[in-house]
């Protein structure tokens, strides 16, 4: 809180309103926020002014008697209907002119899919890279393909000054073309349930070069990676918020020596944990709610890829928790896989 | 119109007994349950709004500390506080706007003041007044139900019919709210609101037809008060608009019990298709909460400025124009919800026509202090108060009326402070000053003008206290339904809430004030403020049937043939005229 208070202190004069800009069109759109707050001040201003001189030259006083003023002039009426009516069509033209100049993503936009679900965003890259992170290279237009598959999610990055909706059962679409260096925040803004305020990630802009590398390194890390550390890294990207690893309490049941043991639901009956159990879980997460927790977990049906065997990686990893579910026990389609 | 009540103890009077008034007529719990009289509703009104204001109140100051840190503390579970959280959100927000902002001004002033103005016995319809007064106490046990369902759940563990708690905010949005598995009891709260809009709009229906049908002859359109133009313009908006939210919440109701697919995405449903729904009513909506508040204004400001309003036509017709004009702007809700480039331009374009009748209210309010006479009453100082958050509160609403600044802005603290500034700010300035103004009328005692004053000051601090902080969080991007948030942003959060605090004191100030004005407080005469409508013309508290013999309107803003005079203490009218109410 100190360091708040200095923060707050430090921040006058700079950038005490707004948050740091990393795109042309954040400056453009900061431009079209302080116009709007200039004439905001002098109507602020002069209204204030007008209240309070009054209240003090108009103050009833005994034995002082005002002169009278008319009750209505409808010349200077007409002119304070007018002079507001130009200045609010002056500001609506700039916030059109800016809004639209971006709009539409130049035809050579990067396309990054932004998958969100409750309460975690994935990124799928165009050479087949999934991460939790976005990077992308500086003064490259990306276009983000925004796409949902619970309820609607919100996607807004304050250093570029954007932000879109994802709604479920469609597309919606944004660009940005970055022009600083740095690490940024990616904020949901549309309410999405019990962790909407844990639904964050991280925007990097790097230099091409930099990007390049990331990519080749995600790109190789996913060729070569053994089941198990798949797994947690699906785990990492998407089921973190709800489950630990290491036994205590969250959202949902913890996975430390979850497989091999019996679990109990809210309906009295149980089972002990075993692959199926836990694919049917993943997929159709609140056929069975376990006793003790709220049916909150969204299907991960369509997040999860087959052909990366995703379900299978993250049981595998579930398993590597439990002290029941130590090697070799890998059925079917789950075996350790090379791949291409 | 006599509206006496069959087997309810009337006192009837041979003659007239001065001491007879509506409190005292009849006496016994029936005689209130089943009162046909305006005035007796308007108390019952009064008492369960301030009774839901309270407790949504609380839920705000619980939100409020909350947020003191950035990591959720309340309850020894992180789970479980943020989920009170989001209940507690939701909750405030929707007992605010459902049982308080909506009813407060146009139920309870609007039932006292309305007949008393036009000059007449009741409104022209008291029994339809009655139903839409039980409406909207139906309406408020279903949300007690939604709250109650929650504190058996956390106290329990177990679930009542329908789910436990609502934390789906008080927009109840597709498809979070139409999900199994999320949201809580929403049947039970969109049927609670359901119920309430049939109180808004039979309350809507009343006015309007007590307006066209009991308006004394001698009262032509444009020498109605203000207020009573504001009420128009306001039914209006609640009759045409409020059937749309009836109906939005009908489908949601069907869709969630019996899977019709009509906002569901998977059933073949658009999510967005419900904002708009939502929108085309709750944005009339947010002029049904502001505009009796100007009217309340456009009361006080002449008679505590001693002087006749300024523009008395532009503000007439500013409110039916707002009225009108708000039909055309709910697409603003939806700026960054996938709605296209010139369907977003268009809105963006008439949200901005809506501020013009606002601006010229505005300085209407201010030229009527020009030369006047103005006495520092309670009431008018909450009137000051008024116009500085309600300019302060519109003007920013100028960054989300705009496009490009909109879409950063949009769904942060930004939104937060402006909606507050408006509807808290201004809507409850304008609530308390007609408070203090027919305080006297209503109860027949007097308040402490002194304390009343004091409060208003330590409640606009508190208010900007509260609420100005998040103007500058939302610019850096704090979005608004967060339990938890990144560490930069809580110095805000800090100032907010000790803002939030210092405006609570300031409202318990101001209720202390009230129960010993009722206490203790000295009899009021008729017309203690020299105001010239008609409800000033009879006693205070009014008898049963309002006015002894039917009084003559004259301009209600006239007011300069009313004197203070310090022997009697109070105002007289000079003989020269005899329009409107008399000494």
């Amino acid at each position: 809180m100190m360091t708040g208070a200095i923060n707050l202190l430090a921040d006058v004069g700079g950038s005490y309103w707004l948050p740091p800009r990393a795109s042309g069109y954040a400056g453009a759109s900061d431009w079209v926020f302080w116009f709007i707050m200039g004439i905001c001040i002098f109507f602020f201003g002069l209204v204030a002014a007008l209240v309070v001189t009054f209240a003090i030259k108009y103050r009833h006083r005994e034995g002082v008697v005002t002169d009278t003023a008319a009750s209505h002039s409808t010349a200077l009426e007409i002119t304070w209907t007018l002079i507001p009516t130009v200045i609010v069509f002056i500001i609506f033209y700039y916030g059109f002119k800016g809004y639209m100049a971006g709009t539409v993503a130049p035809s050579n936009a990067m396309p990054i899919v932004v998958n969100a679900v409750q309460w975690s965003y994935s990124f799928d890259y165009p050479n087949g890279v999934n991460d939790s992170e976005i990077h992308i290279p500086i003064n490259v237009p990306v276009e983000f393909i925004l796409s949902s598959s619970d309820v609607i999610h919100g996607f807004y990055i304050p250093a570029f000054r954007i932000k879109k909706d994802i709604v479920p059962g469609r597309y919606n679409k944004i660009w940005v073309q970055a022009d600083q260096l740095g690490e940024y925040d990616i904020f949901c803004t549309q309410y999405c349930g019990l962790d909407h305020s844990g639904m964050r990630a991280k925007l990097y802009v790097q230099t091409p070069q930099q990007y390049a590398a990331w990519l080749d390194k995600k790109a190789l890390e996913a060729a070569s990676i053994p089941p198990v550390d798949h797994g947690k890294a699906i785990y990492t990207k998407f089921c973190n918020s709800c489950h630990t690893i290491d036994g205590s309490a969250s959202t949902g049941p913890t996975w430390k020596n979850l497989f091999g043991y019996p679990v109990k639901f809210a309906d009295s009956s149980s089972l002990t944990v075993d692959e199926d159990y836990l694919r049917s879980m993943i997929l159709n997460p609140n056929n069975k709610i376990v006793a003790g927790f709220l049916p909150v977990m969204p299907s991960f049906q369509g997040q999860l890829k087959d052909r990366t065997h995703d379900v299978d990686h993250l049981i595998a990893f579930i398993k590597s928790l439990s002290d029941k579910g130590q090697p070799p026990a890998l059925p079917g389609a789950a075996q350790p896989t090379t791949k291409p | 119109m006599s509206v006496a009540v069959p087997n309810m103890n009337v006192r009837v009077a041979a003659g007239r007994d001065p001491s007879d008034n509506y409190l005292n007529h009849s006496r016994g719990l029936l005689s209130w349950i089943f009162t046909l009289d305006h005035k007796r509703i308007a108390i019952m009104y009064m008492v369960f709004i301030l009774a839901n204001y309270l407790l949504a109140g609380i839920f705000a100051m619980l939100l409020r500390i909350e947020l003191l840190s950035p990591k959720p503390w309340m309850l020894a579970d992180p789970e479980a506080t943020k989920q009170l959280y989001n209940n507690m959100f939701t909750l405030h927000g929707a007992m605010m706007i459902f049982l308080f902002v909506i009813p407060a001004i146009p139920a309870i002033f609007g039932n006292f003041v309305l007949p008393l103005m036009l000059g007449a016995k009741d409104v022209a319809f008291p029994r339809l007044n009655l139903l839409s007064l039980w409406c909207y106490g139906m309406g408020g046990l279903f949300f007690v139900y939604v709250l109650f369902s929650g504190v058996y759940h956390a106290a329990t563990g177990n679930t009542l019919p329908g789910g436990f708690g609502l934390d789906t905010g008080w927009t109840f949005y597709t498809p979070y709210s139409t999900n199994e598995a999320s949201g809580g009891n929403v049947v039970a709260a969109t049927t609670g609101a359901f119920i309430i809009g049939f109180s808004s709009i039979l309350t809507g229906i009343n006015f309007v037809a007590s307006i066209h049908t009991l308006r004394p002859k001698a009262m032509g359109w444009f020498k109605m008060p203000l207020f009573l133009w504001s009420l128009y313009a306001t039914s209006i908006l609640q009759i045409l608009a409020t059937p749309v939210l009836a109906i939005t919440l009908l489908l949601l109701i069907a869709e969630k019990t019996l899977h019709i697919g009509i906002f569901a995405w998977k059933l073949g449903g658009d999510p967005v298709l419900y904002q708009h729904f939502f929108w085309f009513y709750s944005h009339p909506a947010v002029y049904i909460m502001i505009l009796p508040a100007m009217g309340v204004m456009s009361e006080v400001m002449p008679v505590f400025c001693r002087k006749h309003i300024f523009g008395y036509a532009f503000i007439a017709c500013s409110s039916v124009g707002l009225a009108m004009l708000s039909f055309f702007v709910w697409g603003h809700h939806m700026f960054v919800s996938g709605q296209s480039a010139l369907v977003n331009s268009i809105f963006s374009l008439l949200t901005f026509s809506v501020a013009i009748p606002s601006a010229v209210k505005v300085f209407n309010w201010t030229a009527t202090m020009y030369k006047s006479d103005i006495r520092f009453n309670a009431a008018l100082c909450f009137a000051l108060g008024f116009i500085m958050v309600f300019t302060a509160g519109g003007l920013t609403g100028m960054f989300l009326g705009s496009l490009q600044t909109n879409v950063p802005l949009h769904d942060t603290y930004f939104v937060v402070a402006h909606f507050h500034y408006v509807m808290m700010g201004s809507t409850v300035f304008a609530f308390l000053a007609g408070m203090y103004y027919w305080f006297p009328k209503i109860f027949g005692k007097t308040c402490n003008d002194k304390v009343g004053c004091w409060a208003a000051v330590i409640i606009f601090v508190g208010f900007n206290l509260t609420f100005f902080p998040q103007f500058i969080m939302g610019t850096k991007g704090m979005p608004r339904r967060w339990a938890t948030y990144p560490p930069e942003f809580q110095i805000y959060h800090i100032i907010s809430t000790i803002g939030a605090f210092v405006m609570a004191a300031g409202l318990f100030t101001v209720a202390y004030n009230w129960v010993a004005g009722l206490l203790i407080g000295p009899p009021a005469p008729p017309n203690p403020w020299g105001g010239n409508t008609l409800e000033w013309a009879t006693t205070s508290p009014p008898p049963h049937d309002n006015f002894a013999q039917t009084p003559t309107p004259g301009d209600p803003y006239h007011l300069a043939d009313w004197q203070y005079v310090n022997e009697k203490q109070g105002w007289v009218k000079s003989p020269a005229t005899s329009e409107g109410p008399q000494a």
